[in-house]
């Protein structure tokens, strides 16, 4: 089974962003940059598949030239091989045109499956996998939170709103968009480290990945959002209000 | 909370990509797997020889050496692994010291290739541990005067004697024991269960608590000829595995340092005293922050520069001991300074501080003591050897 997996290079989560002047992206130069979260979990799933069902996984990163650091890690992690699609402005790309570029470098490889996080955490539209399985004429999956294959057949859980989940059973091939905490991540071996040096990494540019094309959307700008200070008393008994504070922390602060 | 680093004068920028992705590693894994339970392992008083086959999976054991499953890094990959398993515990780098440099070195480097064969694998994955028995109850600092005993009886070595101080001792498979023979110092391979080789645990260690830390006692111990490592012979053996462990300390005690430094530093931060100022604003707290970070700095371009010259194979005793000298003595300086910044929480096991520091008396003491390598130095300058 040939496996592809999309990873993105992104600025590290716990980065000190500053805004560019001109408001069109953020300032790069003195920020560390790390894969996507939801992409190492997509390609831990594609490397425990591989165990399971043998054949390759190949990393696949649209990047300027530092994502291949990110690429390296890939391979030393245990992905057999890479190809870089080396574009140094992909901030000015939009979802389609990022989805054209990837499905151009994976139509010649036919892999069985293609595994994409379920979202940037830089850009965040959460769209690049959906378009690249239309481009490709492949069904998809969303938000994907275990995997499984029999026979030619995927059966994968989705994750929906609530605590509630969705199984799909779907044919090969197909793109899958991998959520964070799908598996556990492994460490990069040293013995991995080393042998990343001798895997094969193909660099296309974008014109080789059959180009780009037109946006058809535009980043407009780039701002830190407002702070508007707004304060909550809770009203009734120990309980009750404790009841709506959790609430709060869960679904609006987002820290349980 | 993951730990990011220390690293004032970009020294980063003189790292490898693959060097850099060797400390990512081990810095995850302690961060992952030694940080959430060293308090408790440090009052129980209990190693970490559990981690020993994760830790051999990941490449952590003998990780500088080549060949027989070992992960083959240079030894500035092999330094920057030390430097965070230290700042996880001296304990547990004591722990891969040993096996690596005091161990799977000897055994590499002065080894027949059957003795490698059965240990060398056993020992990169951690499904064998071993230790090192060159300190006596009488003879420290100066191994030299050893009396442990090894006579030749027929086919067998004969072994009579005592070790101690010999971290991993009760948990070893095998211990690489240092012996006199006629025919001068020589190294043993002995084996765990072997008749008249027994190990008994030092217990009350306030330093290196979460160590493992044995006597081994050798009474009429018979090995087979096979036994001996057929290619060092005199002192200089087991003083060519120091230089390789004290290497590794010389980095290691940063990573050390660097946790003392980094608590003080975020805790002088938050704790306000004085007009609710934190106590990070007064002059006198900052002094003792500027020292740290200058000496973490210096240690840390000491070690790589030294780390450098052994990829180059350039690197001497006495220029290890320049290293390890320095580098603990930092060390515990940045524990004590740290300390202090803490004020009463300084002294508490919710910090590492006071673990560090007391880890960090010991590898003053052991690998060679502090003044032992102020001589080394000082006999490299003058030419006079001022310890014999
Ligand atoms: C936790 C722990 C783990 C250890 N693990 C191991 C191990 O795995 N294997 C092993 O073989 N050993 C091990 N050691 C032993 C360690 O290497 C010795 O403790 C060390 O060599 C010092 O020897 P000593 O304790 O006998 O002190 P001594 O040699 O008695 O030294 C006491 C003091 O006298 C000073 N001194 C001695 N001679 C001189 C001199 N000529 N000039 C100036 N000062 C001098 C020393 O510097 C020191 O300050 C370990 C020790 C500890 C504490």
């Amino acid at each position: 089974m040939k496996i592809i997996v999309a990873i993105k290079q992104v600025p590290a989560r716990d980065s000190q962003l500053k805004i560019q002047s001109g408001a069109q992206w953020i300032e790069e130069d003195d920020l560390t940059f790390e894969i996507n979260e939801p992409d190492a979990y997509a390609l831990e799933e594609a490397l425990q598949l591989k165990e399971k069902h043998g054949g390759e996984v190949v990393a696949l990163c649209l990047g300027p030239a530092r994502a291949a650091s990110t690429i390296r890690e890939a391979l030393a992690k245990g992905a057999d091989r890479a190809i870089h699609i080396s574009e140094e402005s992909i901030n000015g790309l939009d979802t389609l045109a990022v989805a054209k570029l990837l499905a151009g470098a994976i139509k010649s490889e036919a892999p069985d499956l293609v595994l994409t996080g379920l979202q940037s955490d830089d850009l965040g539209y959460g769209q690049a996998g959906v378009v690249l399985a239309e481009l490709l004429g492949v069904p998809h999956a969303t938000i994907i939170m275990q995997v499984s294959i029999e026979g030619g057949t995927l059966r994968v859980k989705r994750e929906l709103e609530d605590g509630w989940f969705q199984f799909v059973t779907m044919p090969l091939p197909a793109v899958l968009t991998i959520q964070s905490g799908i598996n556990k991540l492994r460490y990069a071996t040293l013995m991995g480290i080393k042998k990343a040096k001798t895997k094969e990494i193909k660099v296309l540019s974008a014109a080789d990945a059959g180009g780009a094309g037109t946006a058809v959307s535009t980043l407009d700008r780039v701002y830190v959002p407002l702070r508007t200070k707004v304060s909550t008393i809770f009203e009734g008994d120990a309980k009750s209000t404790a009841a709506q504070l959790v609430e709060k922390l869960k679904f609006e602060v987002r820290v349980l | 909370m993951a730990f990011k680093g220390v690293d004032y004068l970009l020294i980063d920028s003189q790292f490898s990509e693959q060097e850099l992705m060797v400390r990512q590693t081990a810095r995850q894994f302690i961060d992952d797997k030694v940080m959430p339970r060293i308090k408790q392992a440090w009052n129980e008083g209990q190693g970490f020889q559990d981690l020993a086959r994760e830790m051999g999976a990941l490449g952590f054991l003998g990780a500088n050496l080549e060949g027989y499953g070992c992960a083959g890094m240079s030894n500035v990959e092999y330094g920057l692994l030390m430097q965070e398993i230290e700042r996880g515990d001296s304990g547990l780098r004591s722990f891969v010291s040993v096996q690596g440099a005091l161990v799977m070195y000897p055994i590499m480097t002065y080894g027949s290739d059957a003795q490698k064969e059965k240990w060398l694998p056993k020992l990169a994955s951690g499904e064998a541990i071993g230790c090192f028995g060159l300190t006596e109850p009488d003879f420290g600092s100066n191994p030299a005067g050893m009396k442990t005993r090894a006579v030749l009886d027929g086919s067998d070595w004969v072994l009579n004697g005592e070790k101690t101080w010999i971290t991993n001792g009760s948990l070893a498979d095998v211990a690489v024991v240092w012996a006199r023979t006629p025919d001068g110092i020589r190294g043993f391979l002995v084996e765990r269960g072997t008749p008249g080789y027994s190990t008994s645990d030092i217990h009350g260690k306030l330093s290196m608590r979460a160590s493992v830390t044995s006597s081994l006692a050798f009474s009429d111990c018979r090995v087979s000829q096979e036994n001996m490592l057929p290619n060092g012979k005199g002192l200089k053996a087991p003083l060519g595995c120091l230089t390789q462990a004290r290497f590794g300390i010389g980095w290691g005690v940063i990573g050390a340092a660097m946790d003392c430094y980094e608590t003080a530093r975020q805790y002088t931060i938050l704790r306000k005293q004085f007009d609710d100022k934190p106590i990070a604003s007064h002059q006198l707290v900052q002094e003792k922050l500027a020292v740290m970070i200058t000496e973490i700095t210096k240690a840390q371009l000491l070690a790589l520069h030294c780390g450098r010259l052994k990829d180059e194979g350039k690197l001497d005793a006495a220029h290890v001991s320049m290293l390890k000298r320095n580098n603990v003595a930092m060390a515990l300086d940045c524990a004590r300074l740290s300390r202090d910044l803490l004020g009463g929480n300084g002294i508490m096991d919710d910090y590492p501080i006071m673990r560090h520091l007391c880890n960090l008396e010991t590898v003053k003491t052991y690998e060679g003591t502090d003044h032992i390598h102020t001589l080394v130095i000082g006999e490299r300058v003058t030419g006079i050897a001022a310890y014999k």
